[in-house]
């Protein structure tokens, strides 16, 4: 028998029993949905931060207070202990290899007349912030400027969220808006830049870091943001950095982390994260492919007499094992197009309103294991069916 | 009597069933011989081995014991495989309860040995629609066979039969579920055949049956009368 007539053969038996073909793909249908789709939210998720946070510029370096993933640590509070000095003294002694931009991070309530943001993140920084921070690109107006800055002049640049909450498509530069009570004169607008671990990096204002700590009465920073003005200068500038930094501090009381580690941190998480989703998604596949085995049994058992016949008629075993082979794979491969066009389906539509994206791996890999399925699941039932003798299959009724 | 080349060479066979503990044998060392263009009726008492008999000369069982010649050729000690391919070439069968395949039409039942020889789509559907229209069911090959009366479906087996133009058709009591009248127009048809020179084989209870055959084989009790 060649090909065709197996597919023709096949289609007729599955046609037979419609209800049943469809109720058995439906397993090999769920299975393979859920691995492309779940696999494209992983990839999708991982490909957006990595975005986002290169979107930062990649030449940066943090310093954040407290030491992060070290042992040593207690558990328990810590006091952060990086101030505006430490800043400083960073920016004396590695002017020639990195900007430095030290951050002081509030939320608090803008209001514009009777209109008002709550929960807007308001950073207080150093006028040099749009070079060391490379999405903050201004949409009008302009970036306070370095005597701004010393003078701690009542200036802010804001956010599109905090623009459109606020402004309602009015032209805000000029205006007189009010910060955790404090009035504020809006210079400058920056770009959308998007949100990174969910903070949403538009709902901002950027004031003076003066006025920043004057306003909320602090005098510890939340983060030092280190630029290398090549990116082959970063190890260098991480290492100088920790030199300077541990004069006046100890190893607990501040960490050094470079974007890439960042990057492959977070990489690392959803990556797993991904792996263990497809596999979960996998299972059901599997769970699928036993339904498969399962009908495909039914099936010999039903059809004894037909393959008694076929065997009477000059039918050989591998004719026999073929028949039913191919019925089984004829049900996963069915199946497994029809996941895939709803697993894409599904995460194009998903697109839309969170993150996918479909990896073209997780396509094949999901028709490659459905073939699979119906090959490994299908194996039994048709060895079954060709190693019936003649006469008995005949005799069955 | 013609006496052509033997076809069929039966040397003591033998055949037993084991069941747990007790070894039934129901047949007993039949020895026998069919020449070529014989038309054959094996008869009997049912439980008298006739069927067993039947399945053996098909190639669909085997012998305990003694040894089978098909055309000079020592066919008992064939692989299963082998054994298809022969009862594909050389035997085409009929049975009492047709056995066609419900789901497919009736060409398609018809082409089915010929699907197994490996033969070409257009050629075996010629073939098949020659073979329907002797047997006189060619307006009905596109129909299902239940939609068939039960004396067309037997000569749609009949057609089955005839595909791979076998030399040996063995009929399992192929009038048992049928009218008088069908029963007389599928005795014709392999009467027929028999004049063409086909050797034939019928199993059969009826001495009616029987008496228009040209040699009777009387088994009783797994033994020849």
């Amino acid at each position: 028998m060649n090909i065709g007539e197996l597919l023709t053969l096949s289609l007729h038996a599955l046609r037979a029993n419609k209800m049943r073909s469809i109720l058995t793909m439906l397993g090999v249908i769920i299975g393979v949905f859920a691995v492309i789709l779940l696999v494209s939210i992983g990839s999708g998720l991982q490909s957006y931060i990595t975005n986002q946070i290169s979107g930062l510029g990649s030449n940066l370096i943090f310093v954040i207070p407290g030491r992060v993933g070290g042992a040593r640590t207690p558990g328990g509070q810590q006091t952060n202990k990086l101030v505006i000095n430490d800043a400083k003294r960073l920016d004396t002694k590695l002017k020639t290899i990195a900007d430095v931009g030290p951050i002081v991070q509030k939320i608090a309530i803008i209001k514009y007349k009777n209109k008002s943001d709550k929960d807007a993140s308001i950073f207080g920084t150093t006028s040099n912030y749009p070079q060391i921070i490379a999405n903050t690109i201004m949409e009008t107006g302009s970036f306070f400027t370095a005597s701004q800055e010393r003078s701690g002049a009542r200036v802010a640049v804001i956010g599109q969220t905090v623009k459109q909450n606020l402004f309602d498509g009015k032209s805000p530069i000029g205006e007189k808006i009010s910060i955790a009570g404090n009035r504020y004169i809006v210079i400058g607008v920056v770009k959308a830049r998007g949100s990174v671990f969910g903070v949403d990096e538009d709902n901002t204002a950027i004031i003076p870091i003066n006025a920043a700590q004057r306003q909320f009465s602090v005098t510890t920073l939340n983060t030092i943001y280190l630029s290398a003005k090549k990116p082959d200068l970063v190890p260098l500038v991480k290492k100088e950095a920790n030199t300077i930094l541990l004069k006046r501090l100890t190893e607990d009381d501040f960490t050094l982390q470079t974007q890439e580690q960042t990057l492959s941190t977070i990489s690392n998480v959803i990556g797993a994260l991904t792996v263990a989703l497809g596999g979960i998604a996998t299972i059901s596949l599997v769970v699928g492919g036993i339904g498969v085995m399962n009908i495909m049994l039914v099936s010999v058992t039903e059809r004894t007499k037909e393959i008694g016949l076929r065997k009477a008629l000059g039918a050989r075993r591998k004719d026999i094992l073929s028949q039913f082979l191919f019925e089984a794979v004829m049900l996963c491969v069915a199946g497994g197009i029809i996941g895939i066009g709803l697993g894409l389906g599904a995460s194009y539509i998903l697109a839309k309103f969170f993150i996918s994206s479909v990896t073209t791996w997780s396509v094949f890999l999901a028709f490659a294991f459905s073939v699979a399925v119906g090959i490994v699941f299908g194996m039994m039932p048709a060895y079954r069916a060709s190693r019936l003798s003649p006469i008995e299959a005949l005799r069955y009724e | 009597m013609k006496k052509n080349a033997p076809v069929i060479t039966l040397k003591d066979i033998t055949k037993s069933y084991n069941t747990a503990d007790v070894s039934i044998e129901v047949l007993h060392s039949i020895s026998l011989t069919i020449h070529k263009g014989e038309f054959v009726a094996i008869t009997g008492p049912s439980g008298s081995g006739k069927s067993t008999l039947l399945h053996i000369i098909g190639l669909l069982d085997r012998a305990t014991s003694g040894k089978y010649f098909l055309h000079d050729d020592d066919v008992t000690k064939l692989t299963e495989d082998e054994q298809a391919h022969v009862r594909n070439r050389e035997i085409g069968f009929v049975f009492q309860s047709f056995n066609l395949l419900q789901r497919t039409s009736v060409l398609e039942n018809v082409v089915l040995p010929a699907v197994y020889a490996g033969m070409k789509t257009k050629e075996r559907e010629d073939k098949a629609q020659e073979l329907l229209a002797e047997v006189g069911i060619d307006e009905h090959m596109f129909k299902k066979p239940n939609q068939l009366s039960g004396g067309q479906q037997q000569r749609v087996a009949i057609a089955r039969a005839l595909m791979n133009d076998p030399s040996i058709i063995l009929a399992d009591e192929p009038t048992g579920n049928l009218d008088s009248t069908s029963g007389k127009d599928v005795m014709n048809i392999l009467k027929n055949l028999y004049k063409e020179g086909k050797t034939i084989i019928v199993i059969t209870h009826d001495s009616t049956i029987a008496r228009q055959t040209e040699r009777i084989i009387t088994l009783k009790d797994g033994m020849l009368v």
